[in-house]
């Protein structure tokens, strides 16, 4: 999609800098004139939002980091500090502990919209694996920022995490201690938990670049999957894009806002306001949210596979569940990208939503819970959460490698121009 | 650089080529290696290794918990009660089959004895650290009467012995010995 440029410098001083450094042209090329599908939906803004919400974590976080001490001696005081007597101190972090769940909620919905619309297939392949490797240094940044406070959460969950690779035969325990630093989760834990915490944002931002840069090479997908043939089926990004996305963004600041000036804790832990205390371990540990459907599939394999025993099982089908997002331009065999055009994709596709919430509420029960109390349905969570991590995997394993085969899809349009044209030809033909 | 079709000798500015190469790979590596290994523990840390704990207060039923290594280690005296119900366990009950002594062979199996301090079996000195993923197991509970771990429901016996749960491994026993007898360090 990348033709020639339009770009054209028309003061002295912009001539004078484009034979020198022709970044004005790469923005205008990137920003302006780059032509896109005209038939996104409001799905293809939460590019944008997830830009934003990157800027609002790296400058609240940037001015937390201004009022934190990293010492396990004063850092949970150094955070009540900022939340009763630095200026505005509650507001920067409210912005910075929500913004984290927003950036969440926009990356599955930006994830999910992938999915649908088959934007992993060809030729966008390195663009989605590059988003599987924006959305794991998201989590390793998540999970560092949480420790920062030096709660119960915060302790018992670096605890139980850094656990993780102890599951590992042989080399497992070195690597543990190796991360944290120590025997126990301590004072070099949160030191070295800071240092990074503040590292990957920036490794994210410059991993986005790449994403954008692959993205503007190939071209954005659209609703149909078809690609762009003419000029007929674009618009500019300035003013169709942009100012939809600013639209969007704006309705996307009001949740946000609602969140940060009325419920500010809802999505975090009271326990993390207990300061750590490494002889007690909470009754109840939970992940943040938006890694409840990970700590489900976790929790589904208490039982030895062969050689593997339910520890280490465990651990692997969690990091598999991600690890097998990065395979999917693979997996998938339909040639066709959009959902809208395979009618039995679509039934596995929601199913996999539904079964996707399920596994994150499934992370927030205790295993041996009774979700159903309806005779023939009274199973444990842990019986449940078996089941959901069966088709969690199924859907990518078995249901996406078949069903190009098997399933019958819609006839495509020949273009989106002619789609939209076709779509509103009724109403004016009368 | 004048190549012909036939492999040629290997010249002196392959060789050169190559071992400077192999330096290089050395040269990196060696420089990686402080940046990797300095977030290790320290020797400060490690030194921390040795604990003195006077156990004269504790009574029958009653257990104290010390730290040791920034992790707890619980010393009881178990009641009679409660070393009967360790010695009564058949071992194939048990699903982890080894002591995880650090005073005992490595091979040792999981029996009461091999467990408790030698010659005082109504001692018990272990970390109190679950085997599944690291969380403090709650005194006096679980349907074993030992611990029960509330994060994800591991069950030990009054041995410390992993008995229903996810938990792979009994809890482990560290290093430990009495100096006198009512004063033990550990480590």
């Amino acid at each position: 999609m990348s033709g020639h440029s339009t770009y054209v410098p028309r003061t002295a001083l912009g001539k004078w800098f484009e034979a020198r450094l022709p970044v004005v042209r790469l923005l205008h090329d990137t920003a302006v004139s780059y032509p896109t599908p005209r038939n996104l939906n409001a799905l293809w803004t939460f590019g944008g939002i997830l830009a934003m919400m990157l800027v609002v974590q790296i400058v609240t976080g940037i001015v937390l980091a201004m009022h934190y001490a990293a010492d396990s001696r004063i850092a949970f005081q150094s955070v009540e500090s900022i939340m009763r007597d630095v200026n505005w101190g509650w507001l920067i972090r409210y912005l910075h502990a929500n913004g984290a769940s927003m950036f969440f909620i926009a990356v599955y919905i930006h994830i999910f919209r992938g999915l649908y619309y088959g934007s992993y297939k060809p030729p966008r392949e390195i663009l989605w694996i590059l988003g599987v490797i924006i959305y794991l240094l998201m989590m390793a940044a998540a999970f560092m920022g949480y420790v920062l406070p030096w709660g119960q959460m915060s302790f018992w969950g670096a605890t139980v995490i850094t656990n993780f690779f102890t599951a590992l035969p042989i080399v497992g325990q070195p690597i543990q201690t190796l991360l944290i630093g120590g025997f126990s989760v301590d004072n070099a834990t949160l030191n070295r938990f800071f240092s990074l915490h503040y590292l990957l944002p920036f490794l994210i931002a410059g991993v986005v670049v790449l994403h954008v840069w692959a993205l503007h090479v190939v071209g954005q997908n659209n609703p149909l999957g078809i690609d762009v043939k003419s000029e007929k089926d674009t618009v500019p990004f300035t003013p169709y894009a942009t100012s939809k996305d600013v639209m969007w963004i704006v309705l996307f600041m009001i949740f946000y806002g609602w969140f940060v000036f009325y419920q500010p804790n809802f999505l975090g832990h009271p326990d993390n306001y207990i300061e750590a205390n490494p002889l007690s371990t909470p009754a109840h540990i939970v992940p943040e949210w938006y890694f409840l459907p990970f700590y489900a599939i976790l929790r589904a394999i208490d039982f030895n596979i062969g050689p593997i025993d339910s520890k280490l099982g465990g651990v692997l089908a969690m990091f598999g569940a991600i690890a097998v997002l990065a395979f999917l331009p693979w997996l998938d065999t339909s040639k066709v990208r959009s959902g809208r055009f395979r009618p039995i994709f679509k039934v596995a596709f929601w199913l996999f939503g539904v079964n996707a919430l399920f596994l994150g509420y499934l992370g927030s029960v205790k295993t041996d819970d009774i979700l159903f109390h309806v005779p023939g349905l009274d199973y444990q969570a842990v019986v449940w959460a078996k089941l959901s991590t069966f088709y969690y995997f199924a859907y990518f394993l078995v249901i996406l490698p078949v069903l190009g085969y098997i399933e019958k899809p819609k006839p495509l349009p020949v273009s989106i121009n002619d789609a939209i044209l076709a779509k509103s030809a009724p109403s004016s033909a009368h | 650089m004048a190549e012909s079709d036939t492999p040629a000798e290997p010249t002196r500015r392959d060789f050169l080529l190559h071992a400077a190469g192999a330096f290089g790979v050395v040269g990196v590596a060696a420089a990686a290696w402080p940046f990797i290994d300095q977030m290790n523990p320290d020797a400060s840390t490690r030194a921390l290794a040795s604990v003195e704990v006077d156990i004269s207060g504790v009574q029958p039923g009653q257990a104290i918990t010390v730290m040791w290594r920034g992790k707890p280690v619980v010393i009881r005296n178990r009641t009679e009660k409660e070393v009967e119900e360790g010695k009564a366990v058949k071992l194939e009950e048990l699903k982890d089959p080894l002591a995880r002594n650090a005073n005992a062979d490595a091979s040792a199996d999981a029996s009461d004895a091999n467990r408790a301090a030698a010659g005082k079996e109504n001692i018990l000195v272990m970390t109190k650290v679950c085997t599944h993923l690291g969380c403090i197991p709650l005194d006096e509970s679980g349907e074993f009467g030992g611990w029960f771990c509330p994060c994800h429901g591991s069950v030990y016996d009054t041995s410390g012995r992993i008995r229903s749960g996810p938990a792979p491994e009994n809890l482990p026993i560290p290093p430990y010995a009495f100096l006198t007898d009512t004063k033990i360090r550990i480590g």
